[in-house]
Order: structure tokens, then C-alpha cells, then sequence
């Protein structure tokens, strides 16, 4: 890539020009140039009906020899039906048998109080006792609420999905660590994987694996799977070359080298990845309720569909107890290192497995004479439904003429004219800028790719949706930015405060998209203000987050010269702390359209009218053609925002010397 | 000083980075010409080296950063493969040997210490220094007691059950020098091991070197940036420069005539009483009466004491022949500066 060192003037002049054919393309070229502004139908590519056949002929056709395609999801399905049933009837449901059209449970499931034993039992291994209460209350909080079982529902999908998870990651990632022509294969995929929204491969596994907790699994993985691929590579990658020539030095063979020098060598970074696969599973089991994975996820979606807050509330809570408790359990084992085995026989050696094996026989004895210990006690249940339920019936009621003139005055003055603007501009004008933009941040290939893709959507006739999308998300961005940046800038440089917005943030960070979703449609109701509200309120965390590593990522010897040098707190500001901070703050606006594009997807649910209801109602009519070209675009928006902001953090980094050209 | 055969030989070895380097090696003939190997896009990390280690020496690799010293012990044992050359070890070329032929040597020939240690973070002491040994296949009992005797040959014993993060940068080291003994290398490669400690540790490892090669006399090659570690520590050194080897002799050889500027550069500051032996400086002569005698090995500034002392000559003897005395005004002239 080649550094541009020309005047800056140079640059303006392009530019000026550029968005003045623009404008006068928009203006006075309807007449001349009428496919430019609506893409002609003739010319489409009928992409869903060719995906829409494709996925039937792979369903009814696809064989390869005797192996027909249908079998090997069959396979696939039976692979993991098997452990999910074990452990949904661990946790949840128990064993039964038919008994005369009834059934009758041979063997409970696990005691909730063998449950949080097993769980503080954990903590107590990984982090201490802290981590064992905190443990403990988590789960004791999903009982009192009464979400016991959607909750262990959940959870035995997460039991299932995360250990194939992480294990098919750390095969691919070993692999495409070993072959580079793998991982050139793979890299494409993964950015495809990560970037697509998950309703739009909901519905393709919906019609190969059917309705259903498998498919939901299958889901799952798809989604989880990518970043544990990608961490694997990397610390593989990373690891210092000495590790590798210690494996060649004292000859180990191939395998050797990988699982008893590598693998534990990237340990920590390896752990990260774990923690990641656990997160978004958890979050993408709960999206998956939608395809029949039921628990906590599918308590919230009907609650939603009812629009009773209270109920959903607590499901979603519930949620949020669950996902904090496995987050600091797994960052915990990460961080644990490795300790010298116990002596003396099995059962001293192992003390928290004998105790917590001790913990379910002497539950399972004892609940068979009290229930109490078995299960939870309804008559002990909390409920706090009614109280938010009327909590917000209050403030609607009290503050409905604020709220409604907030929510107007935002709507008519910047919502609807930006969105007018947006889908207002001709299609062939908005890929030529895009293009021109690529071109000048990073050469000829990104402005080929860059138009390319949005050229594609057009071609696909999604232009007016992709531009609602944008004009969502972009708005959703900006402000998270207006909001996200002073923040960021506050905390900074104050121990404290940072200390505590970032145990905030990253508990929102674990926080499954749907539950954000909640308090927003209770006090705005649906439409696209209300899915605004939702996304920056998911999205503005990157931003904080990106700002303050940035700042705090300065060369404190800069500062210090700037100070000796004179320069005003604001000046230091403006000119030395935040123009080199700047690079980082580009990766956090990166993060936040990625965040803001997996949000709004979600915000379908609350009647929006962009690509992501076009792909919510294809996975209501399971019809992939249409779900899977509207999420292609999606990831299109997505992968054309990231690979521009990429390009210009990288044109900024080596501008200011922090990179090699 | 030690002086045995011949055991590793390296002839005009190079390693050129760049496309098709090898290719383009072996067209230009045993003594490419640079400016056509810059013209190609090649780089030359290491080129026409030229070494001879002799059994039970201590061989020092001596450059800055860059050099090209790292990548020509690599090349050694062979981690990174050599463009062109001859390497014999005992007389077998390493080159042409099978990767199946160069893991038994680096099994049970060769041994590495690295300079960031490259301990394995899940295992303990114990289990580090036996990694080799489990390698091979060797059981449980006859590797941890092999591991453990040399853990105690250098000065662990009692920390068998810690994990690397439990000890000091100095501790970790010393495993790795128990790892890399662990197989009873004939070879022993040490790649700027104490570059990465504490000056004092650094020291105090030197010196614990020293002590282990008294016992063990290993055939040693010895890379670092230090020259003042190179002087401390070797029987012979190679001064590397832009992957070329610029001089290579004993410490007192560098200092009292350097073959290049380069060379002279850096043994300008280096006080010559600590490296020039008395052996350099005899006038032969019979004994003259009742005079002190010093071995040819001890330096000028061993001498100093004896000087101080008042006495106007030394008497130098080496395993019982008197070889001659040195002067006082010998002694003053190399240290004013001027040559023997």
C-alpha cells in the first residue's frame, strides 16, 4: 500500500468534486439516467430463488456416492441429540418412561440445591470464595424467580454447544494455523459467519435439521464457532518463536509439538476464545428460541409477543444472572494457571469432585423425602411482574407527554429527514462514492470490493431496505459516539471512575442482545425510535470502551512534552491525546456498526423496516431464499463499513508513525 | 586452554532471505556478488561463515542486534535450513541429513538454552527439565530421576514442584539450562542466555557457567551482544558483523590486533590487563634467583599484586617449564596504551 504525502488540498479538490456531479446527478439526472435511481427490475438478479432452490435440492438431491446430504444432517442432528438429551434430563426434565400414555419420572433431574452446590463448587476451584457466592447467587436467583427450569433448559444447550464448539474451533484453527491455503479458504467464511445476522441462517439449519433444539444447536455453533477458529490461529501464530524451536530442539514429532508444547503454551489467549464461544452462545441460544431451543430465551420472545414486561423482565434477568455467573467462571478458569497436584489416593486428589458427588447423592436421598430440596418451592417464589408491570404503567402514564415529545421531536427533526435523504439518493451515485472512498483509503482492490458489494445489493433489489438499515444504524452510531466519546474522554484518566464504568460495561457487554431490547419497548412501544434507544444503548459500550484504550494507549512521555510545552488541558486534548488516539477510536466506530448491525437485526422483533424484518419474516415463512440474500446484504453493509474504517485506522496509524508503510 | 579436535565445521554456509533464494544460490557460484544479490531482492542474514568448534571449547558468537548471530546457530542445528554450505558435525554433514536423521541428533546430541527462557508454563521444574527425556519416550521413574540430578547440578534442588511464573527471571534460566542438559548433549548451543537478566544475576549465572563447563566440558556455542560476557566466558570468539563472521580468535588475539576497524571499535574499551596473559609478554631468559612465577594463563592484571609488591620482574612458567619473566615497564607500555 502506498502512503498518499500529497497536499491535503489535493485531496478536498477530489472530494469537492466528486459530491458535486453527485449532487447534480441527484438533481437534474432523472431524466437522463432513470436506472440510476431505481435499479430496473429487468436487470435483477434473482439471487433468493436461486438460493431458494439451491437449499431444496440439497434437502431432496445433494448426494455424494450413496451418501445423501439429508443423512449427514441426520448424522450431524443424531451427534448432538444424544448429549443434549443427557443433559437436558441432568438438569431439567429427569428420566421417564411411558406408563400408559402418561409419563412417570423414574430418576429426577439433579436437585436445584445439588445444582448450586456444584456450581459454588466450581467457583471455589476457579477464583475463590467470592466467586463461589457469587456463583451460588446467581443461580439461587434464577430458583426464587421461578425460572428454574427454562434456565437449566438453557443451560443444557449451553453444555452441549460449547465443548463441540471449542473443539471444532481449535481443529479449524489448527488447521488453517498449519496450511496457510486452509486458512485463505477459511478467513472469508468466518468474516461471513461473524458479520451475517443470525436470523439469516436460522432458516436454512431450520429446513435441513427441522424445528427444534438440535437446530438450535447447530445454530449456535455456527455462530460461536468463528471467533475460536480465529483466537486459535492467532496465539498459535503468536506464540515467540523460541516455543517453536524448544518443540524442534528436543524432537518432538509433529503431534508432540502441538498438544504438549503449543496448545498449552497459548493457554491464556486459548481461554479468551473459550470465554467467547460460552458468550455467544449463550446469547445465540437465546435468538435460537425462535427454532425451538426453548428455556429462558423462548420465555422472553412469547413474553415480548404478549408484551407483558414483567414476565419478560424476569426471564430476562434470569438471563443475565446466568451470563454473568458462566462469564466470571470461565475468565476465572482462564486466569487460575496451573497449580501442582494434591497427593495421596483418588478421592484426596480430587476434593471437589468427591464433594460435589457427595452433594448430588446426598440431595438425591434426601429430596425423595423432602421436595423442597428436589425443587424449588413454588409457595417460596418471588414474583415481581405485577410491580414493574405497574411500575411501568406509571411512568407511561405519568410521563406519557414527555416521553411521547422526546420521542417526536427526534422522530420528525433528525429520524425521518435523514432516512428521506438516504433512501432518497440514487443507487448508482452512493456506489460510486463508496467506491471513490475505498479508493482513497486503500487503492483500487478496496474500491473494486467496496462497490462491488454494494453494487450487489442493489442488483439484488434490496436497495430502500439496505438504505433504512444504514440510515438506523448510522444514525444509532453517531450517537452512540456523541455519547460514547465525552464518556470515554471523563474516565479516562481517573482510575476510579474507569474502574467502575468498566465493570458496568463489560457486565452490559455480556448481557444477550434480546434483553436490551425490554425496558426501551416498554417505555416507547415499537417503531424505529425505540429501536434507535436499543442500539446505542448496545452499541455505545465499543465506543467507551475503544476511547479509553486509546487514550490510555498514548505515549505518557507525549503528554509530558506537550505539558512542558505549555499546552492547556484542552489543548493537550485536542491536539496530542485525541489526534493519537484517534486510530483506536477508528477500531471502536468499527466495533459499534458491527454491534449496531447485530442489534438492529434483532430489533426487527419490535417493527422496524429494514433488512432485518425482511429477514425475520423469511424465518417466519422459512423461506431462505429470502432470508439469506436479505442477511448477505446485512453482511455486505457490514463487511464494506469494516474493511473502509479499517483502511483509514491504517492510513492514520502510519501517518502518525505508528506503523510501517 | 583446551584444544581437541574438530568437532563442528561450517563452510562457506549462508542463508539468504528472498524468493527462490535457493535457486538463485546456487547460480551465482560459491561467492555471490552482494550488489547481485540486493539487485535479486535477496537478503543475506548470514553469509560465507566459515567456523571451526573444537571438542570441549567454549565457542562465542559475538554481534550487535542484526548480525545475523541468532540465525546462524539456527542454522547450526539446522531450525532454519541454510541456503548453501557444508555443516559436519563428528564428521557427518548435517545438511544432507534426513529430518528423521536430524531429530535423533537434536535428541541426544544437541542441546539448546534460549534467551526468554522458553519454559512450558503447565509443567513443573521437574517435569521441564524431563520434556526431552518424555519426548523420547523414557519412563517416568528414569527421567525424573536423571531431571532431578541435574536440577540439583544447578543449584534447584528443592524447587521441583514450582511452575516457571513461581521463580525469579535467574531461576527460570537455570531450568532452562537443566532442560538443555537433560539429554547429555554433546553440543551445546546457548543463545544469549543471560541477556534477558539482571546484570547481577547475569553474573552470578557466568560464574555458574563456568562452574558447570569445569565439570561437564561440553562443546559449547556461546551467542551474545556482550562483549565484555564474550571476554569473560570464551575460549575463542567470532565477531559477527552484517552476517559475516569479521575475526574470529582468542579474546587477547581481538584485543591486541584486530583484524578490521569494526573489531578494533569495540576492543578499545576493554582494559587489557584483564585480557592479555603474561604469556604474550615473556622475554625469555633463564631463571633468575628467588623470583616469583605466575602460569602463562594468568593475565596482566593477575600480575599486578606481585608488581605492587615491589618486585621489578615476574617469572612465567607453564606446567613446570619456566618460560621467561616479564618487566614491569612491559607491563606499564601495554597499559599506556602502546602495543607489547
Amino acid at each position: 500500500m502506498t502512503v498518499r504525502t500529497g497536499k491535503p488540498f489535493g485531496g478536498w479538490l477530489i472530494w469537492t468534486l466528486a459530491l458535486a456531479i453527485a449532487a447534480a446527478v441527484w438533481l437534474w439526472g432523472e431524466a437522463l439516467v432513470p436506472f440510476a435511481f431505481d435499479y430496473p427490475k429487468g436487470w435483477r438478479i434473482p439471487a433468493a430463488r436461486w438460493i431458494g432452490s439451491f437449499v431444496n435440492w440439497l434437502v431432496k438431491d445433494a448426494a455424494v456416492g450413496p451418501v445423501a446430504f439429508s443423512d449427514l444432517t441426520r448424522f450431524v442432528a443424531a451427534v448432538i441429540d444424544k448429549p443434549y438429551q443427557l443433559a437436558l434430563a441432568l438438569l431439567a426434565d429427569g428420566w421417564q418412561v411411558a406408563e400408559g400414555g402418561a409419563a412417570r419420572q423414574v430418576v429426577p433431574p439433579l436437585a436445584w440445591l445439588a445444582v448450586i452446590g456444584i456450581v459454588a463448587l466450581a467457583g471455589l476451584w476457579a477464583g475463590g470464595p467470592g466467586l463461589a457466592a457469587l456463583m451460588a447467587a446467581a443461580f439461587a436467583f434464577v430458583a426464587v424467580f421461578g425460572q428454574w427450569h427454562s434456565a437449566m433448559v438453557t443451560l443444557a444447550s449451553i453444555l452441549v454447544a460449547v465443548p463441540v464448539g471449542v473443539a471444532g474451533g481449535l481443529m479449524l484453527g489448527v488447521l488453517s494455523w498449519r496450511h496457510p491455503w486452509f486458512e485463505s479458504l477459511l478467513r472469508p467464511l468466518l468474516d461471513l459467519m461473524q458479520t451475517m445476522p443470525v436470523f439469516a441462517y436460522l432458516v436454512p439449519i431450520l429446513i435441513l435439521f427441522g424445528f427444534g433444539p438440535t437446530a438450535a444447536v447447530v445454530a449456535t455453533l455456527i455462530y460461536a464457532m468463528p471467533p475460536m477458529t480465529r483466537v486459535t490461529t492467532l496465539s498459535l501464530q503468536r506464540l515467540p518463536g523460541e516455543t517453536h524451536d524448544l518443540a524442534r530442539m528436543v524432537g518432538c514429532t509433529p503431534r508432540q509439538t502441538l498438544w504438549r508444547v503449543l496448545v498449552p503454551s497459548a493457554r491464556e489467549p486459548l481461554m479468551v476464545g473459550v470465554n467467547q464461544v460460552i458468550m455467544l452462545s449463550l446469547n445465540m441460544v437465546i435468538i435460537a428460541s425462535m427454532i425451538g431451543a426453548g428455556g429462558l430465551g423462548f420465555d422472553v420472545l412469547t413474553a415480548l409477543r404478549r408484551l407483558d414486561f414483567g414476565a419478560g423482565l424476569e426471564a430476562g434477568l434470569a438471563i443475565v444472572a446466568l451470563a454473568i455467573a458462566l462469564d466470571r467462571l470461565s475468565q476465572a478458569v482462564a486466569r487460575r494457571g496451573y497449580r501442582a497436584p494434591l497427593p495421596g489416593g483418588i478421592v484426596a486428589r480430587h476434593p471437589y469432585l468427591t464433594a460435589a458427588l457427595a452433594l448430588i447423592l446426598l440431595c438425591f436421598v434426601l429430596g425423595l423425602a423432602l421436595p423442597a430440596v428436589q425443587g424449588y418451592p413454588e409457595a417460596a417464589q418471588l414474583s415481581t411482574s405485577a410491580f414493574w408491570a405497574a411500575a411501568v404503567e406509571w411512568i407511561n402514564v405519568t410521563f406519557f407527554d414527555t416521553l411521547e415529545a422526546v420521542k417526536n421531536t427526534i422522530l420528525l427533526w433528525i429520524l425521518v429527514p435523514v432516512k428521506r435523504f438516504l433512501v432518497g439518493m440514487p443507487w448508482a451515485v452512493a456506489v460510486a462514492l463508496l467506491g471513490l472512498a475505498g479508493w482513497r483509503l486503500g487503492g483500487w482492490r478496496l474500491a473494486v470490493l467496496v462497490a462491488g458489494l454494494s453494487f450487489l445489493i442493489a442488483a439484488t433489489g434490496q436497495w430502500e431496505k439496505a438504505m433504512i438499515t444504514v440510515y438506523l444504524c448510522g444514525i444509532s452510531t453517531l450517537i452512540a459516539l456523541a455519547i460514547g466519546i465525552p464518556l470515554g474522554i471523563a474516565v479516562a484518566g481517573r482510575e476510579r471512575a474507569w474502574m467502575v464504568t468498566r465493570t458496568v460495561i463489560d457486565t452490559l457487554q455480556t448481557l444477550p442482545s434480546f434483553v436490551y431490547l425490554m425496558p426501551v419497548v416498554m417505555l416507547f412501544r415499537v417503531g424505529d425510535f425505540t429501536a434507535m434507544i436499543a442500539v446505542v444503548a448496545y452499541a455505545v459500550v465499543a465506543v467507551i470502551r475503544y476511547t479509553v484504550l486509546g487514550l490510555q494507549g498514548v505515549d505518557p512521555r507525549l503528554i509530558e512534552a506537550g505539558r512542558a510545552m505549555g499546552c492547556t488541558d484542552w489543548q493537550l486534548l485536542t491536539r496530542i491525546r485525541l489526534r493519537l488516539a484517534l486510530p483506536e477510536i477508528l477500531l471502536g466506530l468499527n466495533q459499534t456498526i458491527m454491534f449496531a448491525l447485530s442489534m438492529l437485526v434483532i430489533t426487527a422483533l419490535v417493527g422496524t423496516r429494514d433488512l432485518g424484518q425482511d429477514v425475520y419474516i423469511a424465518l417466519t415463512k422459512a423461506n431462505p431464499g429470502n432470508g439469506l440474500v436479505a442477511g448477505l446484504a446485512i453482511a455486505f453493509i457490514a463487511i464494506i463499513a469494516d474493511r473502509l474504517l479499517a483502511a483509514a485506522a491504517r492510513a492514520q496509524r502510519q501517518r502518525l508513525g505508528l506503523e510501517a508503510a | 586452554m583446551t584444544t581437541g579436535e574438530d568437532t563442528l565445521i561450517c563452510r562457506n554456509v549462508w542463508k539468504v532471505f528472498g524468493s527462490r533464494a535457493a535457486d538463485h544460490m546456487a547460480a551465482l557460484g560459491p561467492e555471490p556478488d552482494p550488489a547481485r544479490l540486493a539487485e535479486l531482492g535477496l537478503v543475506s542474514a548470514v553469509r560465507a561463515v566459515d567456523l571451526t568448534v573444537r571438542r570441549g571449547e567454549i565457542f562465542v558468537i559475538m554481534g550487535l542486534s542484526g548480525s545475523g548471530k541468532s540465525t546462524l546457530v539456527r542454522c547450526l542445528s539446522r531450525l532454519i535450513e541454510p541456503t548453501a554450505g557444508e555443516i559436519l558435525f563428528n564428521g557427518q554433514n548435517l545438511l544432507a541429513a534426513s529430518e528423521a536423521e536430524m531429530t535423533q541428533i537434536r535428541r541426544h546430541k544437541m542441546g539448546m538454552v534460549f534467551q526468554h527462557f522458553a519454559l512450558l508454563p503447565h509443567m513443573t521444574v521437574l517435569d521441564n527439565v524431563a520434556f526431552p527425556l518424555e519426548v523420547q519416550g523414557i519412563a517416568r521413574p528414569a527421567r525424573e530421576a536423571r531431571a532431578r540430578e541435574i536440577i540439583a547440578l544447578v543449584g534447584l534442588a528443592g524447587r521441583e514442584g514450582a511452575f516457571p511464573r513461581q521463580l525469579s527471571g535467574g531461576q527460570q534460566q537455570r531450568v532452562g539450562i537443566a532442560r538443555s542438559l537433560a539429554v547429555k548433549p554433546e553440543l551445546w548451543f546457548l543463545d544469549e542466555p543471560f541477556s534477558a537478566l539482571d546484570p547481577l544475576i547475569r553474573r552470578e549465572l557466568q560464574d555458574e557457567f563456568i562452574r558447570l563447563q569445569s565439570r561437564l566440558k561440553k562443546t559449547i556455542v556461546f551467542i551474545t551482544h556482550d562483549f565484555d560476557e564474550a571476554i569473560r566466558l570464551a575460549d575463542r570468539i567470532a565477531i559477527m558483523k552484517d552476517g559475516g563472521v569479521e575475526q574470529c580468535g582468542t579474546p587477547e588475539e581481538l584485543v591486541m590486533n584486530p583484524a578490521t576497524d569494526y573489531v578494533r571499535e569495540f576492543t578499545r574499551a576493554v582494559p587489557k590487563a584483564k585480557v592479555v596473559r603474561l604469556s604474550s609478554l615473556v622475554e625469555p631468559g633463564p631463571r633468575p634467583e628467588g623470583i616469583d612465577c605466575l602460569p602463562a594463563r594468568a593475565t596482566v592484571a593477575d600480575a599486578g599484586p606481585a608488581f605492587l609488591g615491589g618486585a621489578g620482574r615476574v617469572g612465567v612458567e607453564h606446567e613446570g617449564n619456566f618460560l621467561g619473566t616479564v618487566g614491569r615497564d612491559a607491563v606499564v607500555r601495554l597499559l599506556l596504551g602502546g602495543g607489547m
